[in-house]
């Protein structure tokens, strides 16, 4: 049995939160830039401009690219072969958020409760999926979700006469819908199938996937394609100010439903599309 | 694309001038609020009160900074989606405002207001706050201290890049794009 320890956890999770927030991804840079060369539109080619200027500052002035520092969402795939020792999970990942938040001078954006709603100074809680694995790694993946894009998000429970066309036609609704709320180009997370906490969790998990990787599955990886097309001929663009880069790309993940049940969630990400991962 | 050079507070000739789609830069001075001083504010009209600043003839800004570095003047800060502050945005232009910067666009009911009040409503690039901060010359917090973030901010801004999304001619940026 592997050890890793609480305080492991709580330091790979304080720079999780950090890098998240400062440095865009490559796979998001290089898709921002894939899309500044196919737009027409003067203003969304300003738009993307301006994005791509962002992130540099932010990288390198060590600033948040975004004010919307976001909830800290973790995917913690751990191995059934590895021991966490020296305290909780849970408790290491807020530990790691109070201080990435804090040291990295990212806003707190966390009420403690929906209806009273004082805020809670330090962005916990966040949180915690895990899923037990095959293995002695502890994988971690983060991802800062900004509410702009998050409450633009939706789930139906479609039934099984309904068919893929309904499916398609609800996930380009959800994000024509969203328009600029969502500060577009979006990334869009589709979970397909289980049942309804299920497959709101799968379009999160969608988003911690890197923008270019395609499902494993062809089928699937074929009706990601689609959507991404649909839903870049919406016009909406960068920002909704118009164009042809209305999404970057389109992430769909699948399981097991019921006879009865085609459960569809779309879960929204702005362009910044924040998603890191560390093993231990 | 050149952006038209705006001085704040506008005067009602500049806010004329304005069209959906223009680009600007705006110079001078705006003060910030998100939904829990919106909240706070339409609260204290409810009851009679004054508001804690002078509305007449000035700009909102829809931000919730992160905190500043330091050395930092502020942190990011990109705009917030303004429909959040839809509700309470009627009675505040009824009093005198006349901008405000924000993201995603507004119910019919605001939009209506403001062509009434002959005001403007600007985006900014939503997520781009390390760019934006960096136009940012001077913050000071002005009223509700204890909401953080979410407090009352007034700004000094030089060149701050915004589009104007609807004019006082019922233009909407949104609206024609998504036309196209």
């Amino acid at each position: 049995m592997r050890e890793v320890t609480y305080e492991q956890i709580v330091d790979a999770v304080k720079s999780l939160c950090i890098e998240a927030n400062v440095e865009l991804g490559p796979d998001v840079v290089a898709a921002m830039r894939e899309a500044k060369e196919k737009e027409k539109s003067a203003v969304a080619d300003e738009v993307l401009s301006q994005l791509l200027q962002n992130a540099e500052i932010a990288a390198s002035e060590r600033v948040p690219m975004c004010q919307d520092t976001g909830m800290a969402v973790f995917l913690v795939e751990l191995g059934q072969d590895c021991h966490i020792v020296g305290g909780s999970l849970y408790d290491a990942v807020n530990e790691g958020i109070r201080r990435g938040y804090g040291d990295g001078y990212l806003r707190a954006s966390i009420v403690h409760d929906p209806i009273l709603r004082k805020n809670t100074g330090d962005n916990t809680p966040g949180i915690v999926h895990v899923e037990l694995v095959v293995g002695n790694a502890c994988t971690i993946h983060m991802t800062a979700k900004g509410f702009g894009s998050e409450n633009m998000s939706c789930l139906q429970m479609m039934k099984p006469s309904d068919g893929i066309e309904a499916v398609k036609a609800f996930v380009v609704e959800t994000v024509r819908l969203a328009g600029p709320n969502a500060c577009p180009p979006v990334v869009v997370g589709v979970g397909l199938g289980g049942n309804f906490e299920m497959s709101a969790y799968l379009a999160k998990r969608a988003l911690f996937r890197p923008i270019g990787e395609r499902n494993s599955r062809e089928d699937a990886a074929e009706l990601e394609l689609a959507l991404l097309e649909q839903i870049n001929q919406i016009g909406l663009g960068p920002q909704g100010m118009g164009g042809r880069t209305t999404a970057l790309d389109v992430h769909v993940e699948l399981y097991a439903t019921h006879i009865a049940g085609l459960p569809v969630a779309v879960n929204i990400n702005c362009h910044a599309s924040r998603h890191k991962h560390v093993t231990l | 694309m050149s952006a038209k050079q705006l001085t704040l507070p506008l005067d009602q000739e500049q806010i004329n001038g304005l069209r959906a789609g223009d680009r600007v830069e705006l110079t001078g001075w705006m003060y910030t609020a998100r939904d829990a001083a919106h909240k706070r504010m339409a609260e204290s009209l409810q009851v009679g009160e004054e508001l804690p600043v002078e509305l007449v003839g000035q700009t909102i800004y829809y931000v919730g900074p992160t905190p500043a570095k330091p050395g930092q003047v502020i942190g990011s800060a990109g705009p917030t989606t303004s429909s959040r502050m839809d509700p309470y945005t009627p009675a505040l232009l009824a009093l005198g405002l006349k901008g405000m910067i924000g993201k995603g666009s507004r119910s019919e009911t605001v939009k209506q207001a403001i062509v009434q009040s002959q005001a403007v409503y600007f985006a900014a690039i939503g997520g781009a706050g390390a760019l934006i901060a960096k136009t940012i010359r001077a913050a000071e917090m002005v009223a509700y201290h204890d909401l953080g973030t979410e407090a009352i901010y007034r700004l000094e801004v030089e060149r701050f890049p915004v589009i104007v999304i609807n004019d006082i001619a019922g233009g909407d940026l949104y609206q024609q794009s998504q036309s196209l």
